[in-house]
């Protein structure tokens, strides 16, 4: 039986991840033990360590590692799910596919150079990040891919252009 | 009968599915989970992990000390388990 504090959290997540784009995992089950997990680490660690990899404990070592982590957006675009299978992509929200296991992408190149955006780097930003524009909305953001929702207006991934 | 030995964490869903697994399939197996370790076990019990797998993710089962699975992977356990 999953805690009054897990369900109302699994409530939170599923409303902010809707407003933004994003799906929780279809087995309702499976989430609230993960919302267990991410209580227990909340009072272990004082931060939402992720539930599935061990945690430093010190947060400064497991800054990419607080949920949302810093890798469900890539492994979300790559595998349909997050490490945890926390955060599913549409198809498996909808039940059409399963959630399989994510290979750890933790401690692999960094983030931002790893992603096959090396054919100009005109216009690249600082960060060494592209910038994205919602051609639904306007929306724009600075990472290795476009989101594959827009958080503001539910578009599709392929409804972005390169901004800069 | 085959020594399998799995480390966890107790926060995963995924290995929670791989002890849910094993004990379906009646498979005797010790484990431990990693994150409720402190201090030198702890140490003993990463330097372990990592050494099978080099990621040092969880779930990670070993079987008589020859095979690895890294995941949840029933078929690959039903292999190495001979299920």
């Amino acid at each position: 039986m999953s805690s009054p504090q897990a369900k109302a959290l699994y409530e939170r997540l599923k409303r902010e991840a809707e407003a933004a784009g994003y799906y929780l995992n279809p087995d309702v089950d499976f989430v609230l033990d993960l919302m267990e997990g991410l209580l227990t680490n909340e009072e272990r660690y004082g931060y939402w360590a992720c539930p599935c990899r061990l945690a430093d404990g010190e947060r400064e070592k497991d800054l990419d590692i607080i949920c949302p982590c810093d890798y469900r957006d890539p492994d979300l675009g790559e595998y349909g799910a997050c490490y945890c299978a926390l955060y599913v992509s549409e198809e498996i929200a909808r039940g059409e596919k399963q959630a399989e296991p994510v290979p750890e992408r933790r401690g692999g190149a960094p983030l931002a150079e790893k992603e096959d955006h090396e054919e100009e780097l005109v216009g690249f930003t600082r960060s060494g990040l592209p910038v994205w524009r919602c051609k639904v909305c306007g929306y724009l953001c600075a990472r290795p891919k476009p989101p594959l929702k827009c958080p503001i207006c539910k578009a599709d991934r392929d409804r972005f252009e390169r901004f800069a | 009968m085959k020594k399998v030995m799995l480390y966890a964490l107790s926060t995963c869903g995924w290995c929670k599915k791989t002890r849910a697994f094993l004990d379906d399939n009646d498979v005797e197996y010790d484990y431990v989970y990693v994150d409720l370790l402190k201090g030198y076990e702890r140490e003993q019990a990463i330097e372990t992990v990592r050494k099978w797998n080099p990621k040092g993710s969880f779930p990670t089962v070993i079987v008589d000390e020859q095979h690895v699975i890294v995941g949840y992977k029933p078929e690959q356990l039903e292999e190495a388990l001979g299920i």
